[in-house]
């Protein structure tokens, strides 16, 4: 994985994503706190740690230096349904699919996107939210469009499903940082993918790419796929445990009065 | 303690599940109603997505009619025959209406029907169990009422007759094809049992004495709901069998102090208050139908 990582790193810097001067002297290295997440019946959230270093073959340059960890989850296109007011009733009226959103967004930085980061840069490698979200289908266009990609920014924040710390990444003696991210209970299975960006003056000057795989497990896993791959044995088994549950508890009840 | 739900795809508080079958529990325990029109608008309320809450509790109904259904068998109080023809017509009623629910799904309309229903028919059962119960403690005061006599209604004028023995009437079957029907839509969208429905139209539609009113509707409860409960989970994959267990467990405990608590209490009463909290409830879901909501954008998966 980290192979492949730095492979990715060395094809966007011959693409010219970095700046040549600062590529050569400086690298960022990461580990994360887990590479593995299962989503159990108890599963309630967790923390996740993404510690790193800046190697440096050359004495520190003198340019301004910015940490940037995004960690983001399985992208799916999203529908997005508005309600409208018909015969005096809420009910949903326009819907609009937004091709890509990532199922989970956290990113965290040394100061603001917006001051350490270049809006190309931003662009080029996607790294606010805003340019996460990206909907390329019809539908309606200009403003309507517009509030349609906000609603699912403004209701994956609220459900702590996208997050933004700027100064959410620690920075100690030039050389070590550290940032923390806190995954929330209703997290998607799938691989999740956690990029760190070194930058030098608002630009990407190195990248280092790792990966989460976060899957159902144990009695979840079993009873999803149950319900997907054999609904009808899933369904009776429903029935039966309810049954079984139902009978025993009044059964009991029975006993327990006598 | 948070628990994963695998098919709702939420976190919720497992003690919370539980306090909520416990007190849906009591009240079906104190009243001796089934519960589920009260369930499903709760568990939409606390953030269960509604089909799954339809089709959970669907599946919760099963278990809970069995014991109250046992005891019936026991006592020889079901109309066997009576329930196999309600049941006859409730499975179309499940078949047809789980069909609806996928339609209006995949169109995202789902949650409305759930709610124009339940407005509809909480306010309906609701109004009238206030205004009937509130004359019935009114005559208590004033001395015995007159014996209910059955009367010969348009009921007895159709055709199709069948004999029906334990309930000593020979009636057509079309009635209580078209009543079992109208329950299992309703056991379908809703969620519910329908015995809110199905015993009164029982009781006044067909004549049927009350003895084996209960049993009877009870018989046939349980295998409408067990039918869609395996249709929601076969074309909607929406039951959580999790949810359900949970609900279960806190819902026969709180049902066996519910049917002790209710001895000794008023049954005119006891049915003011509950005719009031299906009326609270009402007003609720009409509420949130009606004010404009917070948000008004929501988010599904696209197919």
């Amino acid at each position: 994985m980290r192979r492949a990582a730095r492979l990715v790193a060395l094809a966007l810097a011959a693409t010219g994503a970095f700046a040549p001067a600062a590529a050569a002297t400086e690298e960022v290295v990461a580990a994360l706190s887990r590479n593995r997440v299962a989503l159990t019946t108890t599963f309630s959230g967790l923390e996740l740690f993404v510690f790193g270093a800046i190697k440096r073959v050359a004495p520190p340059v003198d340019a301004a230096l910015d940490i940037i960890v995004a960690v983001e989850g399985p992208t799916r296109p999203v529908l997005v349904r508005r309600k409208a007011r018909t015969l005096g009733v809420w009910a949903n009226d326009e819907a609009v699919t937004i091709d890509e959103a990532p199922s989970f967004y956290a990113v965290a930085s040394t100061g603001p996107l917006s001051e350490i980061l270049s809006s190309t840069a931003d662009l080029r490698h996607r790294i606010g939210i805003d340019t996460q979200v990206r909907g390329v289908d019809l539908g309606p266009e200009g403003a309507a469009r517009e509030a349609f990609h906000d609603a699912v920014i403004r209701l994956r924040r609220r459900a702590g499903l996208y997050l933004e710390a700027s100064g959410g990444v620690e920075v100690t003696e030039g050389a070590l940082f550290t940032a923390r991210f806190a995954l929330p209970a209703n997290l998607v299975e799938g691989e999740y993918r956690a990029r760190v960006f070194l930058l030098h003056d608002r630009e990407v000057a190195d990248l280092y790419v790792d990966s989460i795989a976060v899957s159902k497990e144990g009695l979840e896993r079993w009873l999803y796929s149950l319900s997907r791959e054999a609904p009808l044995l899933y369904g009776l088994l429903s029935i039966v445990v309810a049954l079984a549950a139902g009978w025993a508890a009044s059964e009991t009840f029975r006993l327990m009065r006598r | 303690m948070l628990i994963y739900l695998p098919i709702a795809e939420v976190s919720v508080n497992a003690f919370l599940l539980l306090g909520l079958g416990g007190a849906v529990g009591l009240l079906s325990g104190l009243f001796g109603v089934g519960g589920g029109f009260l369930m499903t608008p709760l568990l939409i309320f606390i953030g269960i997505p509604p089909a799954v809450a339809v089709a959970t509790e669907a599946n919760q109904i099963v278990a809970s009619s069995l014991s109250g259904a046992l005891a019936h068998w026991r006592r020889r109080t079901v109309d066997i025959r009576m329930g196999l023809v309600l049941l006859a017509g409730g499975l179309v009623g499940t078949v047809v209406g789980v069909q609806l629910f996928k339609q209006l799904r995949e169109m995202g309309q789902v949650e409305l029907l759930v709610s124009l229903c339940y407005v509809v028919f909480l306010g309906a059962v609701g109004g009238l169990m206030f205004v009937e119960s509130v004359m019935a403690i009114r005559r208590s005061r004033r001395g015995p009422p007159a014996p209910h006599r059955p009367k010969r209604t348009w009921v007895h004028a159709l055709p199709f007759r069948m004999r029906f023995r334990a309930s000593n009437l020979y009636i057509s079957v079309i009635p209580p094809v078209l009543i079992g029907f109208l329950v299992g839509l309703l056991a379908a969208i809703m969620g519910v049992g329908g015995g809110f429905i199905m015993v009164p139209a029982m009781i006044y539609l067909l004549g049927m004495p009350t003895s084996v009113v209960v049993g009877t509707s009870l018989f046939q409860i349980m295998f409408v709901t067990g039918a869609a409960t395996l249709l929601h989970a076969t074309q909607n994959y929406t039951v959580d069998a999790i949810l359900a267990l949970l609900l279960l467990v806190g819902g026969v405990i709180g049902a066996q102090f519910g049917a002790r608590l209710g001895t000794r209490l008023k049954a005119e009463q006891l049915r003011v208050l509950l005719a009031g909290m299906v009326l609270i409830v009402c007003a609720k879901l009409a509420y949130d139908l009606v004010a404009t909501p917070g948000e008004l954008y929501s988010l599904a998966s696209a197919q």
